[in-house]
């Protein structure tokens, strides 16, 4: 009647199994789901999970992009393209769209529009009466999202409030809320930087070529290498240089730097990332430095 | 690379999920700072803030406590607020940290970081021995059904090193521990300061001969490794194509889950729950590739032999080991929010994937988790644990905690607000024998 199973999971199948086991979740319990889609690594492995959670069904949500107009255009080429190859239903919003309607007002033209996302985002979960965006942030990333939950609830005005989560038990996400609310859910939580990686391998999944080593003009600015494009031209005095780099992370020009890299494939990427001494924010995020706590900041207003 | 799916020099023995308990004062946070440091986990970013912080607060040394400092409001408390996870990785094993502060929030934050946590190490400070909270943090570490526990005697460093005060620390609570009914415990003594038997051995503790604790841990069974149950599988989603470009998709019907016991091949005989058709299983897929079997905590979609209507909150078990149909569900019960548990609601239970209204028939006792005696009440407060009687609406098919954590839990849930309010385990009873000779080793248990 009983057996004793002998084979045992390797860590990555296991944080496979538990990011297919949320993504159901959140199908099985929100009404209105939508996935949160960048053309970075983390979305794209999140991709890569719903097709193992809902093949040979179609995902049971859109994709949702909120585009500051300030990506690389090799990203949201990759996006598109992977949407379409997918067969999935990608929604569009931009920040431009809510600097139009005025809900998104800039300091100055310059200023970056990351922390800006958050309005645009609220404005499309309002649009379309979403419940739930699934998102690929991970509790390694960043201190004040080591406490995240796996569902992580949002009142409707979009905050966060780490004193006010609910407590999250075993594998019994609560999910559930009222109109207006809204529930994050981050099916890889519990993933590394270097679990992303390895996963990306296993899968063999593409990239936008930003990822991988590439000869590009940039500034270095307070320890950090900053890319010199358009929006972020080199100011007086400093020096260009031409350098092999990559990108960690991908998202907002002005606030995405890349690091000084010779890897060009997925192998030599992940014997980096086990050497490396800077931590995947710390060495890419030109926006996280400013305070200890910028991220706690963002999030209260609704940030993802 | 011969095999892209394998990677070179890499041994994976799993993941280990693990605990730490312990107050601000029994450097818990510096022991897991030291964790993190010695596996080379912490990256330069982090050592410079963490650097400049300790030295903003006039600290001569590097604080590694520091690290594990998370949110604003809690930085500005001086206090942890909540359950933080960490991560590490030694190259043959991936480890989850969860961390639970100490404050009086404790037995709500410990029950959620015990949940998912497969060993802990239960930290006493070598100049204060055996207090009150060890006693709180191994009930409830026992209660939550963690099946190692690891007694870290730490600041050794403070007490000369001296084995003298290892060896009563560890009679004292072997005392006690047998009085819990708790079985296997490791004791250690360490410095998380010094960093000594934490990752190297050091110097000083020369007269302690057995593994450090991260060999420990190193060689501690992974949860994974320890399901020898029958087939149990709660259907979260069911994926019906009926994509008209794809005519061999018209009949799809796969059901969607995660295995939470046991395993399960393609042929075997299984159990529809609550309707009690029976039926075999045609195939099992993972992102519509076909696999033969599937074993605990795999992620699946199952195809069965016979067209049978089967929705969420269902369960597919093994024909011939499947569980009773219960309506009054004996439990302990952890009251985790602000607002008391009222006899007078109802309340949503989930359990697996499957939600049905309960309400509270008898609460049978509370227990005080610091002198662990029992007392009657009629209402719960945050943080009581109880033993009730709960009655539902519709029969869920659980086993005993004891058996099984992931069939054997629930929690409430408050449909005013939404919260999740209580977490349960639910008891063993006639209707639920315990079919397993470890139970006796399970004193977490709120009484008889």
């Amino acid at each position: 009647m009983t057996t004793l199973s002998t084979r045992t999971l390797s860590h990555l199948d296991w944080l496979e199994a538990d990011a297919i086991h949320i993504l159901r979740e959140v199908a099985g319990q929100c009404a209105r789901p939508a996935l949160l889609f960048s053309g970075g690594k983390d979305s794209i492995c999140l991709l890569r999970l719903a097709e193992k959670a809902f093949r040979p069904g179609g995902f049971p949500f859109p994709l949702l992009h909120i585009d500051t107009g300030h990506n690389y255009p090799e990203v949201i080429a990759f996006r598109d393209r992977h949407a379409a190859a997918l067969g999935a239903r990608l929604i569009v919003r931009t920040v431009e769209d809510s600097m139009a309607r005025g809900s998104v007002l800039l300091k100055h033209p310059g200023e970056s529009r990351n922390r800006h996302q958050s309005v645009t985002l609220l404005e499309a979960i309002a649009e379309f009466g979403f419940d739930a965006c699934i998102g690929g942030a991970r509790r390694d990333e960043e201190k004040s999202r080591a406490k995240e939950r796996v569902m992580s609830f949002r009142d409707e005005f979009g905050q966060w409030d780490p004193k006010n989560q609910r407590p999250e038990l075993w594998s019994l996400y609560n999910a559930r809320t009222h109109k207006g609310e809204n529930i994050r859910a981050f099916p890889i939580s519990d993933w590394t930087e270097r679990d992303v990686w390895q996963y990306i391998q296993r899968e063999r999944l593409d990239l936008p070529s930003i990822y991988f080593a590439h000869t590009r003009p940039v500034v270095r600015d307070k320890g950090l290498l900053r890319p010199v494009t358009e929006l972020t031209p080199a100011q007086p005095g400093e020096q260009v240089e031409q350098l092999r780099v990559r990108f960690r992370t991908v998202g907002d020009i002005p606030c995405t730097a890349p690091v000084e890299s010779e890897a060009d494939t997925i192998d030599q990427i992940l014997a980096e990332t086990a050497v490396t001494t800077l931590s995947e924010r710390g060495a890419t995020r030109l926006d996280d430095q400013t305070s200890d706590a910028s991220m706690e900041e963002r999030k209260r207003a609704g940030y993802f | 690379m011969s095999n892209p799916h394998e990677f070179p020099n890499e041994i994976d023995h799993g993941l280990l999920r693990f605990l730490t308990c312990g107050s601000v004062d029994d450097g818990k946070s510096t022991l897991i700072g030291r964790l993190l440091y010695d596996t080379k986990a912490i990256l330069a970013d982090t050592l410079g803030a963490l650097a400049a912080t300790s030295q903003r607060r006039g600290l001569t040394e590097l604080d590694l406590s520091l690290l594990t400092d998370g949110l604003q409001a809690e930085r500005e408390q001086g206090i942890t607020i909540d359950v933080a996870y960490r991560y590490f990785s030694t190259g043959t094993r991936n480890y989850i940290i969860a961390d639970a502060p100490g404050h009086e929030q404790y037995t709500r934050n410990m029950v959620t970081a015990a949940s998912t946590a497969n060993l802990a190490i239960i930290l006493v400070d070598a100049r204060k021995g055996v207090l009150t909270q060890t006693r709180r943090h191994s009930y409830l570490a026992r209660l939550v059904g963690i099946p190692h526990l690891v007694v870290a005697v730490n600041k050794m460093d403070l007490v000369d090193y001296d084995p003298a005060v290892f060896a009563r620390i560890q009679e004292d609570y072997l005392d006690f521990a047998a009085r819990l009914g708790i079985g296997e415990v490791r004791f250690i003594p360490l410095s998380a300061l010094t960093g000594e038997m934490v990752v190297e051995r050091g110097e000083r503790l020369g007269w302690y001969d057995g593994p450090t604790l991260l060999e420990i841990l190193e060689s501690a069974p992974a949860a994974h490794t320890e399901q020898p149950e029958a087939f149990r599988f709660p259907v979260q989603y069911v994926c019906r194509p009926r994509d008209a470009a794809n005519p061999a998709l018209h009949d799809y019907r796969g059901f969607m889950g995660r295995v939470e016991a046991g395993e399960i091949a393609i042929g075997d005989p299984v159990t529809v729950l609550p309707s009690g058709f029976e039926t075999r299983i045609k195939d099992i897929q993972l992102g519509g590739v076909s696999q033969p079997t599937a074993i605990h905590e795999q992620s699946v979609t199952l195809l069965l032999e016979d067209e049978i209507d089967i929705s969420r909150g269902d369960l597919l078990v093994r024909t011939g080991a499947a569980p009773e149909a219960i309506r009054e569900i004996d439990a302990c019960v952890c009251w985790l929010a602000e607002t008391p548990l009222s006899p007078a609601r109802h309340y949503l239970l989930r359990h697996t994937t499957r939600e049905v209204r309960a309400r509270v028939a008898d609460i049978k006792h509370r227990l005080d988790v610091n002198t662990l005696e029992r007392g009657p009440a009629t209402q719960l407060r945050m943080n009581d644990i109880a033993r009730l009687t709960l009655k539902l609406a519709q029969p869920i098919f659980p086993d005993p905690y004891v058996v099984n954590r992931a069939t054997g839990a629930f929690i409430l849930i408050d449909e005013s607000t939404n919260n999740t309010v209580g977490a349960g385990m639910i008891k063993e009873s006639e209707h639920l024998p315990h079919w397993r000779q470890a139970v006796t080793q399970w004193a977490g248990d709120c009484g008889q």
